[in-house]
């Protein structure tokens, strides 16, 4: 009974004190928020600041126009166009191991596996990300890269049957289907066998030409793209999945049950309902995940092989290649901090694109995702 | 003023005194002798808990700079001093005083299976030029070579340049890695691998190849017959005097602990206990 003895209303200095304790404490908050705020702008500013005696130096073009990177050379060269190229070809590989991979998995995740597995396999997808990177390197370099010396030509045809095998027979499945549409119904099913054998057959004679052919290539050097591409994308996976599974659950119970409501089949619900209600969280799970893979260093200073060189054909991912962070980690020597030569301002200048790049990407990312809530209009 | 005055002079008294006690050496200069530098730092410091040894590694050149402006009683350097250092020194009347601490040799190692016996000088000049591609231009089998090479930040690399490729840039497809075991690591598992490492790091799991039919090793090092050899320097003042720290540092090399400390870092004691 003492509590309702409390008064109510405040004394003066009392009020007076909580406001101003309410003040500090916002103050503070707006302090700590504002510190990453200035961090980023300081970091920004700080690299520019390095950077540009660089382009006072040696000018625009040969940064960006050049192949020859010889910075310790007398004299020395600083093309960073194959470097830049190295960073694209590396961040493709990813992407295309990555994205299909993630967003196939955030999908069977929260709307196809069931609920109990889901809060098992999930969990454990996210460990993929609290590997330290340069565990992820040492295993590219000590065990994957050689094992690509040695088993390449295999490795590369069971991977062909594993991914083509089951997404061809899944396009065939759905060509017959959409073929046989306007047959006489007593017909269709004997039209729809007959394409589906004819189709496999076709597929699987491509599969076993193309599994030959890429048994017979020998992979001289384990250290190359395609190796950190495929390293980088399992790094990427586990921000894909998470990012893209949970804007996949934030679409809602209620969405998923008008959808049946109105007769819609889970497929239906699936493609036409959740993933466009999802799409934005969908693409900017991709758009994190290519940038860990853009701003990975550890592994492709360990594993891509670091050569300077623009792959001949371009999209040679056997042959080893060089990024911008694995440029700016392997050639960042003491020496060139006392100097103050280009040697030493090159790197800023190459870290400025790479932050210039995520930049962007950021803001490309913000613009997809206001797009799609004004398209979507009511819908979370 | 009486106080302030007694305080100046307890302070700098307490200065000079703890100058006798405390002496400190600071290292600057290549980053080839750096780790000798830092191992025969960290091992003087523990024997002797009042001396501090600073090693910094901002390159030969540098180290030379730091001796002869007085901001370092140590420059190691990868190479000899130039004329015009020699000058400069001379006249900031500073007498640069040359210690070979060590020697540093590099090896060219291949795969194990590689059949390939020997190169010459001018055929690892080529092929890290790009003008030989394929081991069947040396007699091996007809793949690729992989050419492996250190960053181009480190001192061996540095060796390397002088020694093998003079002036000359390596070909493009050349793959970098950031250290003599990496390298090591790379080609015990490739078998089209060439590379380069200090001679401390050769073991069984590689084969050296003899470059211009000499094998590579601690005595045809010494004995001046192996090609890709420089010996390493610390420069000091004058000869520093007997029985100080500096004279003990620098000359740590010529004990037992020293060249046990410099064969542990990859590189070729001058002395043979």
């Amino acid at each position: 009974m003492k509590k309702t003895e409390r008064n109510l209303i405040m004394s003066d200095a009392a009020s007076r004190l909580r406001r101003l304790t309410a003040l500090i404490l916002k103050g503070f908050l707006l302090l700590a928020t504002a510190i990453s705020l200035v961090a980023v702008l300081l970091i920004i500013a700080y690299i520019a600041r390095d950077a540009i005696p660089f382009f006072k130096l040696r000018g625009l073009g040969e940064l960006f126009k050049s192949t020859a990177w010889y910075p310790s050379g007398h004299p020395p060269e600083f093309g960073a166009l194959a470097i830049f190229f190295g960073t694209g070809l590396v961040t493709l590989g990813a992407i295309v191991v990555a994205v299909p991979l993630g967003i196939a998995a955030a999908i069977a995740l929260s709307d196809i596996l069931p609920y109990r597995l889901r809060q098992i396999v999930k969990p454990v997808i996210e460990i993929l990300a609290a590997i330290p990177s340069v565990a992820y390197g040492f295993f590219a370099l000590v065990i994957f890269a050689p094992l690509l010396q040695n088993r390449g030509g295999s490795l590369l045809s069971t991977a062909a049957w594993l991914i083509a095998l089951p997404l061809g027979l899944l396009i065939i499945f759905a060509v017959t289907e959409i073929a046989t549409r306007s047959i006489r119904e007593d017909m269709v099913k004997t039209a729809r066998l007959v394409l589906d054998a004819a189709l496999i057959t076709i597929l699987i004679r491509g599969l076993l030409a193309l599994s030959t052919m890429l048994n017979s290539i020998k992979i001289s050097s384990g250290t190359n793209a395609l190796n950190v591409s495929i390293i980088l994308g399992i790094m990427a996976l586990p921000t894909i999945v998470s990012v893209a599974e949970d804007s996949l659950q934030a679409a809602g119970r209620e969405l998923r049950e008008g959808s049946y409501a109105l007769g819609a089949t889970r497929a239906e619900t699936l493609f036409k309902v959740i993933i466009p209600a999802a799409g934005s969280g969908i693409i900017a799970a991709v758009i994190l995940g290519v940038m860990r893979a853009v701003g990975e260093t550890m592994v492709v200073w360990m594993a891509s092989g670091n050569a300077a060189q623009i792959p001949s054909p371009w999209f040679n991912f056997l042959s080893p290649v060089r990024t911008l962070t694995a440029t700016i980690a392997g050639d960042m020597g003491e020496a060139d901090q006392v100097t103050g030569s280009s040697r030493y301002h090159v790197l800023f200048a190459l870290a400025l694109c790479l932050l210039l790049t995520s930049f962007v990407a950021n803001l490309a990312s913000e613009w997809v995702l206001r797009r799609q809530q004004r398209k979507l209009g009511g819908l979370k | 003023m009486k106080i302030f005055y007694t305080f100046l002079i307890i302070v700098l008294a307490s200065g000079f005194l703890g100058g006798a006690e405390v002496s400190k050496i600071t290292v600057d200069g290549s980053t080839t002798v750096g780790p000798i530098a830092k191992a025969f730092a960290e091992f003087y410091m523990k024997q002797h808990p009042g001396v501090n040894i600073t090693v910094s590694e901002s390159g030969s050149g540098n180290g030379a700079k730091s001796l002869i402006n007085g901001s370092c009683q140590v420059a190691t350097m990868s190479r000899i001093m130039k004329q015009n250092e020699y000058e400069a020194a001379v006249h900031s009347e500073v007498l640069p005083i040359s210690h070979v601490v060590a020697l540093d040799g590099i090896a060219m190692i291949v795969h194990p299976s590689n059949p390939v016996k020997a190169l010459t000088m001018e055929q690892v000049k080529r092929i890290y030029t790009g003008k030989i591609k394929n081991w069947s231009q040396l007699g091996g089998p007809n793949v690729p070579i992989v050419i492996i090479s250190r960053d181009t930040n480190s001192g061996t690399y540095e060796t390397f340049e002088t020694r093998v490729l003079k002036g000359e840039k390596i070909v493009k497809n050349c793959e970098y890695v950031g250290s003599n075991g990496a390298i090591r690591q790379r080609v015990q598992s490739t078998q089209a691998a060439l590379g380069y490492v200090g001679i401390g790091f050769i073991d069984n799991t590689v084969k050296a190849l003899p470059v211009n039919s000499v094998p590579p090793s601690p005595e045809t090092v010494k004995n001046g017959s192996y090609p890709i050899a420089r010996p390493l320097y610390m420069y000091t003042n004058d000869y520093p005097k007997m029985g100080s720290d500096l004279y003990l540092f620098v000359t740590l090399y010529l004990t037992r602990k020293g060249q046990a400390i410099i064969e542990e870092t990859g590189f070729i004691p001058v002395t043979n206990y």
